[in-house]
């Protein structure tokens, strides 16, 4: 596992230290570590209920750990009263895995939504900003459609539209790939990087979509129950000596991770009467 | 032993739960009710919800209303005419709605189309992340969507409750007076003889200002409160509908005691 303790705090911009979250009896993630670099786009990765979605709430402060630090520019995001802590959102964007788009607002209305609840800006150059963030996406010409009449791919290119709105420092994107065809996935992977370097971001992606992200990522990490397995760059992760890894990224049905759920024995089973 | 073991923690299970349930209900509305500076600095926010919890359930009100009215007026009429007093059929069907009928009917009317409604949207919104996207784009869910939903629910109650009443008096007009033949003075100096502003009508106001309270309160709350899941939204609609129709007819019973209990 390479790790990236040499570089200087400042140059980290989320540092999970030590982070366990529990939910009742069961554990979620237990004791991780990990460093998301400035300007950079870094990937957690992992089987499906490992917890990569809890590791995005954590660093919005919308659920808080059961031990750790969470801490997001400086800020340990738990300690944070809700004033701060709204605050720090203004400099994040999140982008969900159905886009959650406003249902009652059109796709102008929902891309200037944050600019009316942040800012005292004329509505002038509001529309001027919207049209330009919707022109990022390749959506300009639908603006005046409802999200019901949008794709899911395009309900996923407005809510980047409005998660980049605000100029964010970070963007996190929760499962931005699932459901979706080829073309609108390499649509959304180019944006990611595009604006992810244009912008000067820095982009969390939460993913199990291997192939993709790695293609786009600096830095992956994955996890699996609720530990992070091992992080590196896609080609150190790639040439990882661990099966479990390698399973993981090949899609392999059997290995470490057991294709089938502890039972007794088949024959013993099957000869019961 | 095991299974009176299990027994008794599945009560003290079902006991937590419910204490943590009404601990997260009181919460929710001491932030709604702290929200409440949103309601004047976006109106349009209040205007575009009292349309659609107030305005929308005038239709199901006015007709409910006529129809309670006119089986009122006709149950009284047969009732009264045995003793000759079918003057008195106007205060009757007044009395009737002012104080239990229009404000409890409204209520549970209320429950069924706008408290239903008020739950699937909240829920479906938390179904598509649309309000933790808000809490993370900084902006309070309860300022931007419960209270303006609450206080519409709040203050659209009293007044569908009068629609409810005043229809259903007309209603009573129409089969009484109209229908049965019953003397128009007498339907109307009855009435205003003997329903009192301040014991009947005013009583009447306070019970649908307590039902809105509650009702709305049960519904949003629902809504915010419901499993992130089809199954979760349809389940917290029920106890909307439900646990409204039980908050109401209790209170109401308390009410009625408290207001008219010694008269």
């Amino acid at each position: 596992m390479t790790s990236l303790a040499n570089k200087q705090p400042s140059e980290l911009l989320v540092e999970m230290k030590n982070v366990s979250f529990s939910h009742g009896n069961r554990v979620i993630l237990d004791d991780i570590n990990i460093e998301i670099p400035r300007g950079k786009v870094t990937t957690i990765m992992g089987p499906s209920g490992t917890g990569k979605t809890t590791a995005l709430r954590l660093i919005t402060g919308q659920i808080l750990p059961s031990q750790g630090d969470v801490i997001v520019d400086g800020l340990n995001v738990p300690e944070l009263r809700r004033q701060p802590l709204f605050e720090l959102r203004k400099r994040m964007g999140m982008m969900f895995q159905t886009g959650a788009l406003f249902s009652d607002l059109s796709v102008y209305e929902n891309v200037a939504f944050p600019l009316r609840e942040h800012t005292d800006i004329p509505e002038s150059m509001i529309r001027d900003i919207v049209i330009m963030k919707l022109q990022a996406v390749g959506l300009r010409g639908a603006r005046d459609l409802m999200p019901s009449e949008l794709s899911g791919g395009m309900s996923r290119r407005v809510a980047l539209a409005r998660t980049i709105v605000l100029d964010p420092m970070m963007i996190l994107y929760d499962e931005p790939f699932t459901g979706q065809d080829p073309i609108t996935v390499g649509v959304i992977m180019q944006l990611i990087r595009k604006l992810n370097d244009s912008l000067g971001l820095t982009s969390v992606i939460v993913s199990h979509d291997v192939a993709e992200v790695s293609r786009i990522s600096d830095r992956l990490y994955i996890i699996s129950g609720g530990k992070v397995e091992a992080s590196g760059s896609p080609t150190e992760l790639e040439n990882s000596d661990s099966e479990w890894v390698q399973q993981f990224l090949h899609g392999r049905p059997d290995g470490p991770a057991k294709f089938h759920y502890p039972a007794c024995d088949y024959a013993e089973d099957l000869l019961e009467i | 032993m095991n299974g009176l073991l299990d027994m008794i923690r599945g009560i003290g299970v079902k006991v937590l739960n419910s204490v943590r349930r009404m601990g997260r209900g009181h919460l929710f509305i001491f932030h709604t009710i702290m929200s409440f500076g949103i309601i004047f600095k976006e109106f349009s926010l209040l205007m575009k919800q009292l349309f659609s919890v107030g305005v929308l359930s005038v239709q199901i009100i006015a007709v409910s209303g006529l129809t309670v009215g006119m089986v009122l007026s006709l149950q009284g009429y047969n009732t009264l005419v045995d003793f000759g007093a079918e003057q008195s059929l106007g205060q009757m069907v007044a009395l009737s709605l002012v104080r239990e009928m229009g404000p409890v009917l409204t209520a549970l009317l209320f429950a069924g189309r706008a408290g239903s409604a008020l739950t699937a949207e909240i829920g479906l919104m938390k179904v598509t992340e649309q309000l933790p996207a808000m809490e993370i784009m900084a902006v309070d869910p309860y300022r931007k969507v419960i209270a303006p939903r609450f206080f519409a629910g709040v203050i659209s109650m009293p007044l569908l409750a009068a629609i409810f009443s005043a229809i259903g008096v007309f209603g009573g007009y129409l089969v009484g007076v109209e229908l049965l033949g019953v003397d128009s003075g007498g339907f109307w100096s009855q009435m205003q003889s003997k329903v009192g502003l301040y014991e009947d009508i005013v009583n009447g106001v306070i019970k649908s200002i307590v039902f809105g309270i509650v009702v709305t309160w049960i519904a949003v709350f629902e809504g915010f409160d419901a499993v992130p899941t089809t199954e979760g939204v349809s389940r917290a609609t029920t106890r909307t509908v439900v646990n409204s129709a039980f908050a109401v007819l209790g209170l109401d019973f308390i009410l009625t005691a408290l207001m008219f209990g010694g008269a």
